[in-house]
């Protein structure tokens, strides 16, 4: 890195100055100002609801700012739509691609715009070799004319970057796209973003993880409650700095696990194996520990967690909570055995998005709080008011529907669901994945505060972080099998990866 | 502790909220609606078409409705699962069909036979849960399929004679009206139903499920729902009350035929979307639902009293159908709006 990476003396390629914009009597943003330069990866940062999003929508053109000014190289620049985004060269690109699943790869980089031969017919041949193209610049390989249907997460935000450069795209603004990435992903992901840079691009990067934000960025932009508040070359700040400008206070950005008093096995696995998807899967869970489950997108992490949680089936194998044998295929009798699953897809697996927060607090609970069979409000009032207010969770009623609660909030009312069941064992899958730094901590502390009332806390989390912060004991995933175990001494950055990418001694 | 820790809900949830109870007024409002549809049509229909307030059109239009709101039950509980079943009218057919057959051939007491009709329905049913649950095939396809399996049926077991020596005692006990009104007698049992189906729908551990599943099964079934399960007994059930119905249907007209109860099922989806359940699944009360069902009723009997013909009736039922549709969505979205420019007002006016 080049000693002044920090301190770019070119003019800027795009500025926001003075950007306001409010959603009825609430102010998104007020007065934001950013600047970004050619070759430049920019970060901006700030809690869940600081006004990312509208800033990033806004650059996308889908919507028009209160007032302030935008310029791209100097011009001013009205952005009345996304078409109108793309004319102006900026590409967004989001957490959860939006390909055309039964499309294939090259169809969707093309789409609306494919390369025609007489009678308007679509020459896939030169669609497919302008794709090759595109992904031999990116330096990856996908192939071109396989459906996008089944490309992993990464790979389908690969697809969209190629899409973006195919229009020549100068600023890429990346909202959140390593949140489901493994770290071997995140460094590809990162290596595209570099040489984009390299060619006079500039990236807009938008993280909750600071490793990534600090080894990608050269500055940083803080947003707190719709307002800027900083921007600096990354070289000059701390993680603690930037956490203290993100809240205004003083966070711990991690809460480490308490050491808890080890019980007796609750949850153990023997041998479970489902072709194609996992093998031979063997570890036990005890009260009173968290035991992360560590490894590669793909590796079989969730899918694990589905099997022993009776949504998926599985061929051969055992799985046994508090040493009862626990039938296959039924989540009703996992939940009677006393396991319950935050699943890792929040908005489709997790909540029920269109009924309310009391109904989905409820839920699974729903038979339990019935009287004769009988349900009637005050039982599910009751049940939804001491769980969300014992998780804090932030909604100004009870029937408000859970899809306009923040990310934080709705992941406390998928948590009060299953904590209401008086779990034996709690698998969580990604449970910080998308929420901000104030509410992570909570969750944290909170899953902290369960082991050590005796429950057993399988936790799955692809941020290695929390991973060495929050586990007792690491099992790391490669590939369908479990490859390594490791103590929470042993367990460190180097040791988790290198099990986690298949290489060092199997366990 | 507890007030520290509800703290005022900040700005933006409180905004949003406020635009969601703006959101569920405008679900409310739609039972509203159709209560004062109902009365409206009540008194349209009483002051221009002549006969229609008298006790005697009260009792046949109610009759009328009664296989309609039969089958409007299981048939809203399935369509808030977000599935369908379009079989019901030839369900009712090939239940009355069998009943013929059985009365005319088998030598059977004539109260086992009502309660073999009604297993048989409860079968059809059966089947139609099989192919939708067990091979997880769309339910608008399997039961369209079945719509013409069943009618075909019902021709095969009688063919075009229609049986109608039932005994008068029965025939005249389910059109008879409670002593002293003009109220069917049959409406009693039609509204324990009712009565039953809501309870289900509405305060009941299975209710909510229902709702659950049918907003996004995924979700309902990490929270342990059985979905397929929940969805075949709907089915069963639809294919029991069909049974039912088909007893009813016989005994009323006195008249076992293969073509009994043809295009009901238009009629049974119109009043059901039209009491506010939305198509999509995962909304909609059983309130609304009876009101539909009456304010159908009403609107088709007042028609045909004033010699509107069948082909304009069931103009009428289909336009009903697409507005029950299109309305619901149209005045959340201009709700919405209005909403918006009031807010919008509100912030930039000063």
């Amino acid at each position: 890195m080049s000693p002044d990476a920090g301190t770019i003396t070119s003019p800027p390629l795009l500025v926001l100055d003075d950007i306001a914009k409010s959603f009825g009597a609430v102010a998104a943003l007020r007065g934001v100002h950013l600047e970004l330069h050619p070759g430049e990866a920019h970060a901006l940062v700030g809690e869940n609801g600081a006004g990312k999003s509208t800033l990033v929508k806004i650059l996308a053109g889908a919507h028009a700012p209160d007032s302030g000014r935008i310029t791209l190289d100097g011009e001013p620049l009205l952005l009345r739509g996304p078409a109108d985004a793309r004319a102006a060269g900026i590409a967004v690109i989001y957490q959860e691609p939006t390909l055309f699943p039964d499309l294939t790869v090259a169809e969707n980089i093309f789409m609306g715009r494919q390369p025609l031969r007489s009678l308007r017919r679509v020459d896939i041949r030169e669609m497919n070799r302008a794709a090759e193209q595109l992904f031999a610049r990116l330096g990856v390989r996908i192939d071109p004319a396989r459906p996008a249907r089944g490309l992993s997460i990464a790979d389908q935000q690969l697809v969209e970057i190629a899409k973006a450069i195919s229009f020549d795209a100068r600023v890429l603004v990346m909202d959140e796209p390593t949140a489901a990435l493994s770290g071997v992903e995140v460094e590809r992901l990162f290596g595209v973003a570099r040489s984009l840079c390299a060619r006079g691009a500039a990236v807009l990067f938008i993280s909750h993880r600071f490793d990534e934000v600090f080894d990608l960025c050269q500055r940083l932009t803080v947003l707190r409650d719709g307002a800027w508040v900083s921007s600096d070359p990354t070289a000059d700040l701390t993680v603690g700095e930037v956490v203290r400008r993100m809240v205004g206070r003083d966070v711990d950005s991690l809460f480490p696990k308490q050491d808890t008093v080890r019980r007796d096995t609750l949850l153990e696995v023997r041998g479970l194996s489902r072709a194609g998807v996992f093998s031979d899967v063997s570890f036990h869970v005890r009260g009173g520990e968290i035991v992360a489950l560590a490894g590669l997108v793909g590796a079989g992490r969730s899918e694990v967690a589905r099997a022993i949680f009776g949504i998926d089936p599985y061929d051969t194998g055992e799985v046994r909570v508090a040493g009862r044998v626990l039938p296959a295929g039924s989540a009703a009798k996992a939940i009677g055995a006393g396991l319950a699953l935050v699943p890792e897809d929040r908005r489709q697996q997790g909540l029920v998005m269109e009924l309310s927060v009391e109904r989905n607090a409820t839920l699974v609970r729903r038979g339990a709080l019935a009287r004769l069979g009988l349900l009637f409000g005050g039982a599910e009032r009751a049940e939804a008011r001491q769980w969300t207010r014992r998780l804090r969770v932030k909604t100004s009623r009870l029937t408000a529907a859970v899809g306009t609660l923040s990310g934080g909030n709705q992941q406390k009312v998928v948590l009060a669901k299953w904590l209401a069941t008086r779990p034996r064992v709690l698998i969580v899958d990604e449970p910080t994945r998308g929420i901000d730094v104030g509410t992570k901590s909570e969750v944290h502390r909170l899953l902290s505060e369960l082991a050590g009332e005796g429950m057993g806390i399988l936790m799955i989390s692809s941020e290695l972080p929390e991973v060495l912060g929050m586990a007792d004991r690491v099992l790391v995933m490669h590939e369908g099998r479990l490859v390594r175990e490791l103590s929470r001494d042993e367990a460190d950055e180097t040791s988790v990866m290198f099990a986690a990418t298949g290489q060092g001694a199997t366990a | 502790m507890s007030h520290d820790t509800l703290t005022p809900a900040p700005p933006v949830a409180g905004r949003q909220s406020g635009r969601l109870a703006g959101f569920g007024t405008a679900l409310g409002s739609w039972d509203a609606a159709i209560v004062a549809g109902l009365v409206a049509a009540v008194l349209v229909a009483s002051a221009a078409v002549p006969n229609f307030a008298t006790g005697r059109n009260a009792q046949f239009l109610l009759l009328d409705l009664v296989p309609l709101a039969l089958l409007a039950l299981p048939m809203t509980l399935i369509i808030v699962t977000g599935e369908i079943d379009l079989s019901v009218a030839s369900m009712v057919g090939l239940c009355s069909s069998l009943m013929g057959q059985l009365w005319l051939s088998s030598g059977l007491s004539l109260e086992l036979i009502c309660v073999l009709v009604v297993l048989l329905g409860a079968l059809l049913g059966a089947v139609n849960g099989v192919f939708v649950t067990g091979f997880g095939l769309p339910s608008l396809a399997v039961t369209i399929g079945t719509l013409a399996l069943y009618r075909g049926l019902s021709f095969v077991v009688l063919g075009d004679q229609a049986v109608a020596d039932f005994p008068a005692d029965w025939t005249a006990a389910v059109v008879r009206p409670i002593p002293g009104t003009s109220i069917p007698v049959m409406v009693v049992p039609v509204l324990l139903l009712a009565l039953v189906f809501g309870v289900v729908l509405h305060a009941t551990p299975a209710g909510r499920a229902l709702y659950a599943m049918g907003n996004n099964s995924e979700a309902a079934t990490f929270a342990g729902v059985s979905v397929a399960r929940t969805k075949f007994w709907l089915f069963v059930a639809s294919g029991a009350v069909c049974g039912l119905a088909g007893l009813f249907w016989t005994l009323r007209y006195a008249s076992a035929r293969g073509d009994n109860a043809t295009g009901l099922e238009l009629t049974v989806v119109t009043a059901v979307l039209l009491g506010g359940v939305s198509i999509f699944g995962g909304r909609g009360r059983l309130l609304g639902v009876v009101a539909g069902v009456l304010l159908l009723g009403v609107v088709r009997n007042a028609l045909q009293l004033a010699d509107v013909d069948a082909n304009a009736l069931t103009i009428v039922t289909g336009t009903l159908l697409i507005a029950s549709v299109v309305l619901p969505n149209a005045v959340r979205d201009i709700r919405a709006r209005l909403h918006r420019r009031r807010q919008h007002t509100r912030v930039t006016a000063p």
